[in-house]
Parts: structure tokens; sequence; C-alpha cells
């Protein structure tokens, strides 16, 4: 067996990539359950299925996929443009540090602004975050992929010095926590008893807005061509710094207000540990949903699948919780060896050196 | 500043630089070769996580650092085949093995949290390690930073004097021309990127069994993505890179020295030094390039297909 290329990249294979991928780590995770000596097909349906069986699992599937979805629509524009902003984790966390201490300070404040206040602090701390990466790319060239990085430790750090100093819980046992949210600062949630909340709409907003964005832009159409050819772009007169600008600060802000949907959801105060990678985990949902909004809100159910599953995994079968992160790794790694498929084909070796086929 | 308290911060230095100095020279091996590994990061914690889990269970350092080496030299094979073979689009790819490698060191390691070895303990080597200043930095450390010692002078080696050395060069300047030639280009960035997975699994074991000798969750903490900083520091030049490797380890414990003085900063906050010390080395290095070139290998992270 060999690969050749195909004449023209196939766009069946770039649907099907995906759901082969998909179906890889399943068969993967099976190998894997069994290894441990875990029956396969039960402790697959303990990862994939039960999690979601009712209907209170598929509002904790909405929970999960808020702040996934929000990440993975900011990086969609500038993975679409080729800037590789690995950074919605440190831009989450910073506009969850941000935010956090503004929800803080208005804890005895009441009004109709007080959430769109709290809201817009976490947009503008993430969109501040990811104009620093701007900033060292723009004027410095410094590679993106490097300082967005470094950014989301130092995040990371600034949010743990911020638990652990100004922000700790003056009334708490010494943990390294905020004080708990107060309830009006918290989002209202969509049904009583059950945790998503309204920021669940603001994430499928913004996919709309991004859909139209792509497909109904000039801004669109200069993103997808700055991405495919970066000097047809400068030619045709696109200001690609202004574009860059644009992208990192929109992501940044994507982050922020997907922190806020954790911070002032489900978690309710700051703690060390508050984004569970998920900045990590929207970039494998932008490139298992081809960068296409349905794409990336299918992908992103499919990655919030995970971490309920290893929640799960972890109550049910013992297993740690972070075989959450091994099924993500896997994923990514199958749905890349299968993009393979869209360029190229596998030919059987005997194909090409038939003499009879040429001379008919 | 007395001479005991230079000694001792030469000594962390080093103590500190070793496990940069050993991805840094792997990384740079692969990139050499044309090779853009991102996933340093990754195959650091499933070396430590390995190399941990051999050391504890078979009892014998020796072995953890060859479970460590091999599973470095695995899941770097993982990132080859996607990434060579199948064609894949490097930066991805690498992204991909930090992902997974996270993902699969927490996972192995999730039951010896909280455990500890003996670690490797530093081996004083007689008269050398009393020459004043440097004798402690240099000659009074622990076994695998000696081996880092060893390992750079190969690498140097290798890269300056060597067939072997101009033979992964062209590769990774010019691969069409290299194939013309008749060197297996695939070999060659095979053998590259295993190398690489090899020295970061090395450089895992130091952090698990020498460093602290202890597994934690993300014990790498960054050092995989650092070290990749630190190759564009050094121009890609091996001699550099044991420089800038130092040079980050003394920013690393830079803390050491505040508190030595009195300052009292936060730990978080001291915490964040090497990271913006990585960002602004790489803005002094863009603002350098302009005038002299980065003289990255030129077919750095293109895909290479000989059946194209």
């Amino acid at each position: 067996m060999r690969i050749e290329k195909r004449l023209h990249d196939s766009q069946l294979m770039v649907y099907l990539s995906p759901l082969l991928a998909l179906l890889l780590t399943l068969i993967s995770g099976a190998l894997l359950f069994a290894l441990l000596g875990r029956p396969p097909l039960g402790s697959l349906y303990t990862f994939f299925i039960a999690p979601i069986s009712d209907l209170y699992g598929l509002s904790e599937l909405a929970v999960k996929v808020t702040p996934l979805l929000l990440c993975a629509i900011g990086l969609t524009l500038c993975f679409k443009a080729k800037i590789w902003n690995i950074g919605a984790e440190g831009q989450f966390v910073f506009g969850a540090l941000i935010g956090g201490a503004v929800t803080l300070q208005l804890a005895e404040s009441e009004g109709f602004w007080v959430l769109p206040v709290i809201i817009a602090s976490g947009a503008l701390a993430g969109m501040a975050w990811a104009a620093i990466a701007a900033l060292l790319l723009t004027r410095f060239n410094a590679n993106e992929i490097l300082t967005t990085i470094m950014l989301n430790y130092i995040a990371v750090n600034l949010l743990l010095w911020a638990v652990h100093g100004p922000l700790k819980d003056p009334d708490g046992l010494n943990f390294p926590e905020s004080a708990l949210f107060a309830s009006q600062t918290l989002l209202p949630v969509l049904f009583e008893d059950y945790r998503v909340s309204i920021a669940i709409f603001i994430a499928l907003f913004m996919l709309v807005v991004i859909w139209v964005v792509l497909t109904r832009t000039l801004l669109g159409f200069q993103l997808r061509v700055m991405g495919e050819n970066h000097n047809a772009a400068r030619f045709a007169g696109f200001n690609s710094k202004k574009l860059i600008w644009l992208l990192l600060c929109f992501s940044g802000a994507m982050a922020g207000v997907a922190a806020i949907s954790e911070t002032n959801g489900p978690v309710g105060q700051l703690i060390p540990t508050l984004s569970l990678g998920y900045g990590y985990a929207a970039i494998i949902v932008v490139f298992m949903g081809r960068m296409h909004p349905l794409g990336i809100l299918l992908a992103s159910c499919l990655l919030g699948l995970t971490y309920l599953g290893g929640e799960m995994a972890q109550i049910d079968q013992g297993l740690p919780k972070s075989i959450t992160g091994l099924f993500q790794g896997m994923l990514l790694f199958y749905l890349l060896a299968c993009d393979l498929l869209i360029s190229y084909r596998v030919v059987p070796n005997s194909r090409s050196v038939k003499p009879s086929a040429i001379t008919q | 500043m007395d001479i005991g308290l230079i000694e001792n911060i030469l000594f962390a230095m080093v103590r500190t630089g070793t496990p940069l100095l050993l991805v840094a020279l792997g990384a740079m091996m692969s990139e050499r070769s044309g090779v853009l590994n991102l996933g340093q990061e990754g195959m650091i914690l499933v070396g430590a996580a390995c190399g941990f889990i051999a050391a504890y269970a078979g009892g014998s350092l020796g072995l953890g650092v060859l479970a460590a080496v091999a599973a470095g030299i695995f899941v770097s094979l993982i990132f080859a085949f996607i990434a060579l073979t199948l064609i894949s689009n490097q930066v991805a790819t690498g992204l991909a093995l930090t992902i997974f490698g996270t993902g699969l060191s927490a996972f192995l390691g999730a039951a010896y949290v909280g455990q500890t070895v003996t670690g490797f303990a530093p081996i004083a080597i007689p008269f050398l390690s009393d020459i004043p200043l440097i004798g402690q930095a240099l000659f009074a450390q622990d076994l695998l930073v000696y081996l880092s010692f060893i390992l750079f002078a190969a690498v140097f080696v290798v890269m300056r004097y060597t067939r072997l050395g101009l033979i992964i060069r062209a590769v990774g300047e010019n691969p069409e021309v290299a194939h013309a030639l008749g060197y297996k280009v695939m070999v060659v960035r095979y053998c590259a990127v295993m190398f690489g997975g090899a020295m970061a699994g090395l450089a895992g074991a130091y952090l698990s069994l020498a460093y602290t000798p202890m597994w934690s969750e993300g014990i790498a903490a960054g050092r995989g993505w650092i070290a990749l900083a630190l190759v564009v520091f050094a121009s890609w030049r091996t001699e550099r890179i044991l420089f800038g490797a130092w040079l980050f380890g003394f920013a690393s414990i830079l803390h050491l020295l505040l508190q030595g003085y009195g300052y009292e900063i936060s730990p978080n906050l001291l915490a964040m030094l090497p990271y913006v010390i990585t960002i602004i080395v790489l803005v002094m290095m863009m603002y350098r390039q302009k005038n002299q070139g980065l003289f990255a290998p030129r077919s750095l992270g293109q895909p290479y297909h000989p059946l194209k």
C-alpha cells in the first residue's frame, strides 16, 4: 500500500474524517477499558451514553457545551485566518479573574445593570489578555503560539496569586478560594433544579453571528483569503495587522464570556482549578467541527461529553477523571491522521505498475 | 554578596536549567531536520510519569530513566507517524501530542500522586568540585546532570564536525535536494524526532526522579514550551542552547535571590517570571531578526512527501 495525491481534495472526506476519528477513538477506548480489566462495551456506555440518558444529563451537557462553544467560536475565526491562538485558556482564566473581582465588588449591588457589567468585564479582560499577544505579533512579529501559551501560564499564576491573596474569602477556612458570589450576580438558570444558564443563549447567538460573518461579509472573505494565502491578502490590500487585532480581541472576548458562564454559573466563586482545560479542548472542537459553525456546535457536544464521561467513569468505575484528557488527545490524533484522506488516497502497490492498463 | 551565595545560585541555576537543556537539544535536532514538534511538553510529562512509576514499582532509578526514555520515544513515534508518514499539519499534530501527553500522564500517574522515591543524589567529583565558584555547580551534581553535559557535547560534535550533522542539516534546509542526493529524508526525520522524544523523556525523568523526586500532574509546568522558545533564542545553535538553558535556569531561581535579600513577594507572582522572560526574549529575538535573519531551517514545519 502507498499513498497518492488526489487530483482534487475530497469534500466527502472533509466530513467523514471526524466521524472516522470518533469511531477509531471508540475502538481504542474499548481496547483501553479491556486492558484495564473493565467490560469494554459497558464502560463505553458509561462514558458516552449514560451521562446523557436523562434530562438532567442533557442539561449538564449544555453546561459543559457553553464555555467550550464560546471559546471555540473565537478560535474558529482565528484558525480560519491561520492565527494560531492557543491562548483561549489564559484568556478564559484572566476573564474569570477580573470578572470575579468585579462580581465580588458588586456583592451588595442590585439592579438590571449588574449582570451586563459583569459579563462585559469578563469579555474586556479576556480581550485585554489576547491583545497582549496581538501587540507582540503585530509590533514585534513574536510567534503567537509561544506567546499565547506563555500568557496561559502567567494567567493561571495570577489567578493562584489572587485566590491566595487579595481575593481570598476572609471568612473562609483559609482555603485558596474567593467568597461565594452573591445570588443576584449569578447568571439566571433556565429551569429550576437544572444548572444550565442563559449563557448558552449567548453562545448560540454568537454562533449565528460568526456564521453570518463568515458567509455574508467582506470580513469573513478577508480572513478566509488571509488563511489561504498571506501574500494574496496583502496584494488585495487587506490590512492584515488590523485583522490580527480584531480576531485575537474577539477570540479573547469570547473566552472571557466563557469564563463568566462558569464562574457566575455552576462554579459560583473563584477557585484555583477554574478551567478544566476548556481553552485547550476548544482547539479540538474547532478542528473536529471543520471550522464550520454547525460543526463546532456538534463537536462541542462531543467534547463536552468527554468531561461528563470522565466524571461518570470516576464515580462508576473508579477510574481517574483524567481519562477525559486521554480521550480528547486520542480524538485529535485520529482526526489529524484521518485528514490524510482529504488530499491523498491509499492505493494498493500493484495498481500503478500494471502495463496492461497503460496500453489500453 | 559573599562567595557562598554565588556558588549556591550557580548550583541551583545548573540544576534548574538541566531539563530545559535536555529538551531544547532534542527539539533543536528535530527542527534542524525540518520537523517542528510542538509536543515537547506532552513528551516530558509522559516521560516523567512513566519514569516515576517504573522507578517506584521496580525500585530502581536506572529502570525509571530507561522507562522514561522509552516512553518519550514511543509517544514521539506517534507524532512522527501522523506528521511525517500521514503528512499532517505539524503545528496541529504537536498540539495534539501535548494534549494527549498531558492526559495520558495524568491518567497513568493518578495512583502515584503523593508517593515519593529516593531520587538521584548529588555525587561530588573529588578535587574538581573544590574549584571555587564553579566547582559546586559543575562537579557536585547528580548523575543526570552529568549526563546532560555529555549529551550536550555529543550533539555539539555531531552537529558541527560530522557528516551525520551535515546530512541532518541538508534534510532540514532542502529535503528535495537531500532526497535527490540519495539521503533518506524520512529516515533522518524519524530518527531526529525520536531523538527529541528520548531527550524529552529524559528531561521528564530528571523532573520526577531528581529535581523533585515525586509525580504530580503537570509537573513539566511549561518547560517544553520554554525549551521551544529557547531553540529560537539560540538560533538553532548548540552552544547557545547551553547558555540559554542556564540563563533560563537562573531566571527561574531569581526568587531565591530575592528571598535571600529579604524581599517578600508572593511565590505565585514569582512563578510567572520564567514565562514573562520567555516572552521578552522572543520579542528581543524577533527584533534582532529584522537585521540579521532568524537562521531557522528553511523547510521547518513544511510537510514533505517524496511521492508528491
